[in-house]
């Protein structure tokens, strides 16, 4: 008689693929060594905006050890061009791409010429060698610069608006001239960029006597390259494979098409030797897609007791030079009429987004795409309404949210948001901390000079996306992940799923679904992931794989389940509902008494059919899959507290605690998961305070390096307290809600409404991110020098 | 792979790297970590920007550490070089790396190894660190995973079962 283990979901087990990386045996594509392998480095164009009169590669192609000099034109003949257009947003507008520039650069880092040689160093040698006679044009820097009527970047497109939407409900006119108080302001979000530490990285393999290719590279979302490479490149879709070994950081940077990296896999059909090419820090800032460059006006209108009776958002969201292939880069901005005041139920709501062309380089989709930008502005608009009416931001929140457990929703901008638990998860948030002392240590911290500021944040939501949203855009993107599950002659199992894992434990968390789906210890299952060879999937993106890959993978796994059971039952001739296969034996259901082990079980089924009834054929390998069909997103919240002490003589904003509260559904692995959540919230912080990448008026790039582009360091970051919900997805089997992103989705704008808390008795407030000491001593002169003309206006 | 080598000039070392002698001829410009990676096929150094800030390519070089993307493989003659490799198959930094898997204090892992070779450096002459001091040693290693509390974490948990061996 044996008793059941202890299930595997649930636990905090750690990741065995992370035996490797800590002893520096990780096989990222960098490591990955081919014979005869070519290094491809890129002449970059040095301005934000110039057309290419000629180029001369003649030193160049002479240098020794150079074997290949491609201009964008020598590149363009082995493929198509591409636009990142998404059929979704009617009326969307987007230029075609090419791998390489080659009649004009539209950002400074373009690439514009590839060379390929025996060595990384005389690639580098021979771009000094390549002659550009440029054209300089005008370049647009802001997107105020570009919708103000001058030049034109793409003239097929008639003007630099890619995409000008407009979300409405209620009459919100009516709403704002109704209220008691109307909060308005312009916020502006500094573009980022998610500075993976691994560099974009590719292996390109062609191989001429079968026109196949075969590429390692550190990305996201394996079998969409397959698809994309194949039909860009005119290659038979079943002879290209993608392979995404261990990848060095990802959040969202490594999901899209990018020129330089088709440019390599071209490179290799050109000169029939694989051909690798690693991003450097530099051009890593000037070629990865970046991200949050937007300007927000917003408005929210508030009745007496603090109720909201409207808001308006009008969002210029300023993408670079070319919508972001294939996904579009409209994600953040439909994010933001999507999300913006979530949490709330408002009664009237108009949102306007604009996708704006400019000379920087193209924006996709960085972790928590637009959840940031919807959080800061409502949330902030929330405290400044609060405080002008006298009100505590808290039970304003209260008032406002959509209650919990509300089945289904229907938001202000016309999204279901199905069983939010807005106010479970404040609760949990505030449970054990002392609201009331906080408050007494920031009187008597003023009094001594000292700013103290406490900033919350509710935030709702998208995750796992389903099938409409990609389905309607024309993208070869999935939203359906599949998982194969196969027991090895020994009884252990080995599973290949379709989504992605670069560090957030999905195979883990995969590898603990399908070990209790089909009834064997977690250290009995193999994970694999990451290869377009496997099962199809999407990968790893919009926090899916706790949900979407998951299902997939416990539907396989019980589909194994029931055919070892099917095979038991005729060895033992026994019915399959009787027996029970648990930690590796399978028992009577009854009694729990030992019937047969697995080991004994595969064997047979292997190796010794013969012993079988005729007829009987097992079968060893199952592939399920999962699509959420019908509907858009798993929709779910969470809340973010933010402590800070500002220093109103340097401008210094100093963390001082973080708390969240998240929803995550049902829990699978509380260690990664809070990691997860973690993570999230870190960087989510470097955008608070840190992270930014300047640009000129002119679109000349600012921050090239490390040294410029200030990340969150160990010093600056407090622990970061985590508390979960786990309220289960109705629409899966276990009822795991994303995570990756939620982290991420609340901390900037906890942290802005905690510098305006400090701020708020100077007078002065911030609206722009990130919160450095130089913004941070303007607001305090602004509002110093308004109390000049308008006493009394302290709030 | 030593690549072909087209004229650059070149210089012969002779150094100790995780404890075997090595020599060869290198290019005067190749950096110590590109020579690692390449020549000896230590993969486990990572590189992540090249300059001198992201501490993923953390060596021990003559018992220091040090960045080894800012050392010209040229200037190593004579010198003794560790990596995670090395410390990891003497058994040096175990208890860290244990300490790594059991908090999940890596994810990605890249920023990884420069961590554990820098917060071995930390433990040998700090053994019982406070938090901070911990969140000051590894202040110049970024991490862009974990947000750090889970590298601390353990980093602690390690210096404790140090302690408690030793
Ligand atoms: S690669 Fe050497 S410090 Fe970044
Ligand atoms: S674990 Fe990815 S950078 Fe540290």
């Amino acid at each position: 008689m044996t008793t059941a283990p202890a299930p595997a979901v649930g636990q905090s087990l750690a990741r065995p693929r992370a035996k490797r990386l800590v002893t520096g045996r990780g096989r990222y594509t960098g490591d990955i060594a081919a014979k005869r392998a070519l290094q491809v480095a890129f002449f970059r164009s040095p301005h934000p905006h110039a057309r290419i009169k000629s180029i001369d590669v003649s030193a160049a192609r002479a240098l020794k050890g150079v074997v290949l000099v491609a201009t964008g034109a020598d590149v363009a003949k082995h493929c198509k061009g591409f636009a990142g257009i998404h059929r979704l947003f009617k009326g969307m507008k987007a230029a075609e791409q090419w791998p390489l520039a080659f009649d004009r650069a539209c950002w400074q880092g373009e690439p514009v010429v590839a060379v390929a040689a025996e060595t990384r160093a005389i690639a580098e040698d021979a771009l000094d060698l390549i002659e550009v006679d440029w054209e300089p044009l005008e370049g647009l820097g802001t997107p105020e610069k570009a919708i103000a009527g001058g030049t034109v970047l793409h003239e097929s497109l008639g003007d630099n608006i890619g995409y000008d939407g407009t979300t409405a409900s209620g009459d919100v006119e009516a709403a704002l001239a109704g209220a008691a108080v109307v909060i308005e302001d312009t916020f502006r979000f500094g573009r980022h960029t998610g500075v993976c530490l691994e560099p974009r990285s590719i292996l390109a393999a062609y191989d001429p006597s079968d026109d196949s290719l075969v590429v390692h590279e550190s990305h996201q979302c394996p079998a969409q390259q397959q698809a994309i490479f194949a039909d860009l490149m005119g290659l038979p879709e079943h002879r290209v494979r993608v392979v995404c070994p261990d990848v060095g950081g990802a959040f969202g940077i490594k999901q899209q098409l990018y020129g330089d990296e088709l440019a390599t896999c071209i490179v290799s059909k050109m000169t029939g030797r694989p051909a690798i090419f690693i991003a450097d820090r530099v051009e890593s800032f000037a070629s990865d897609i970046h991200a949050r460059e937007h300007v927000v006006k917003g408005q929210m209108a508030f009745a007496p007791d603090g109720r909201i009776l409207g808001l308006t958002v009008d969002d210029l969201f300023a993408v670079g030079a070319y919508s972001n292939y294939p996904r579009s880069s409209i994600g953040e901005a439909s994010h933001v009429a999507a999300l913006t005041g979530g949490p709330y139920r408002i009664p009237a709501y108009r949102a306007r987004v604009r996708m704006i062309y400019q000379n920087k380089p193209p924006v996709g989709h960085y972790r928590a795409v637009g959840h940031p930008i919807a959080c800061a502005v409502a949330e902030q608009l929330l405290d400044r309404g609060a405080r002008a009416l006298g009100l505590d931001p808290i039970a304003v929140r209260r008032i406002n949210q959509v209650p919990d457990g509300t089945a289904s929703h229907k938001s202000h901008s016309g999204f279901m948001l199905n069983g939010l638990t807005v106010e479970a998860c404040l609760g949990k948030l505030l449970a054990g901390f002392d609201m009331a002392a906080f408050r007494r240590e920031q009187q008597d911290a003023r009094k001594r000079g000292l700013l103290l500021g406490l900033g919350i944040a509710n935030f709702v939501e998208f995750t796992g996306t389903g099938a409409p949203y990609y389905g309607e855009s024309g993208a070869p993107v999935t939203a359906q992940e599949s998982c194969l599950a196969r027991l090895e002659p020994s009884g252990h199992v080995r599973c290949l799923t379709g989504t992605t894992d670069q560090g957030q434990g999905t195979d883990t968390a995969v590898g603990q679904a399908i070990a209790d789906a089909i009834g064997v210890s977690f250290d009995d299952v193999e994970v694999i992931s990451g290869d377009s060879a496997g099962p199809v999937g999407g990968g790893a993106w919009a926090s899916r794989g706790a949900s979407s890959g998951i299902e997939a993978a416990v539907r396989a796994g019980r589909a194994l389940r029931d055919e070892i059971l099917r095979l038991a039952g005729l060895i033992l001739q026994r019915k399959p509902e009787q027996m029970m296969l648990a930690g590796g034996l399978l028992c009577d259901a009854a009694s729990g008494a030992e019937l047969i082990t697995l080991r004994e079980v595969a064997t047979i089924a292997h190796y010794r059919q013969h012993l079988l009834p005729p007829g009987t054929q097992p079968e060893l390998s199952m592939t399920r899959s999962f699509v959420p069909q019908s509907q858009s997103f798993i929709t779910t919240n969470g809340v973010q507290l933010s402590v800070v002490s500002v220093d109103p003589g340097l401008g210094d904003v100093r963390l001082l605690r973080h708390r969240v509260a998240h929803d995550s559904g049902t829990v699978i692995n509380p260690m990664l998961l809070d990691e997860q959540i973690r993570g999230g919230v870190v960087q989510g912080l470097g955008a608070a305070l840190f992270e930014e990448i300047h640009y000129s008026e002119d679109a000349v790039l600012g921050t090239g390096s490390l040294m410029d582009y200030l990340l969150p360091l160990a010093t600056e970051i407090p622990d970061i307290e985590v508390a979960h919900l786990a309220t289960p997805d109705p629409g899966t089997s276990i009822g795991a809600k994303g995570a990756g992103e939620a982290g991420t989705a609340g901390a900037a704008a906890a942290v802005l409404n905690a510098v305006n808390d400090a701020l708020a008795p100077m007078g002065a407030h911030i609206s722009t991110l990130p919160i450095t000491p130089e913004r941070v001593l303007a607001a305090i002169a602004a509002a110093s020098s308004s109390h000049d003309t308008k006493p009394g206006l302290q709030g | 792979m030593s690549g072909p080598s087209f004229d650059e000039p070149e210089v012969t070392i002779e150094l100790t790297v995780n404890g075997a002698t090595v020599t060869r001829r290198v290019s005067t410009r190749r950096h110590l970590s590109d020579f690692l990676r390449d020549d000896l096929g230590l993969t486990g150094t990572h590189i992540g920007c090249e300059h001198g800030v992201c501490g993923a390519c953390t060596v021990r070089y003559d018992g220091e550490i040090a960045r080894s993307c800012l050392i010209l493989a040229a200037q190593t003659d004579g010198s003794t070089v560790e990596t995670v490799e090395g410390l990891s198959d003497s058994g040096e930094i175990e208890a860290l790396q244990q300490a790594f898997l059991a908090r999940n204090a890596l994810q990605c892992g890249f920023c990884t190894p420069g961590m554990l070779v820098t917060a071995a450096d930390l433990l040998r002459s700090v053994p019982k660190p406070s938090r901070d001091e911990v969140r000051d040693a590894i202040s110049a290693n970024y991490c862009r995973c974990t947000g750090y509390h889970a590298i601390v974490d353990a980093i602690m948990a390690a210096s404790e079962k140090l302690a408690v061996k030793s």
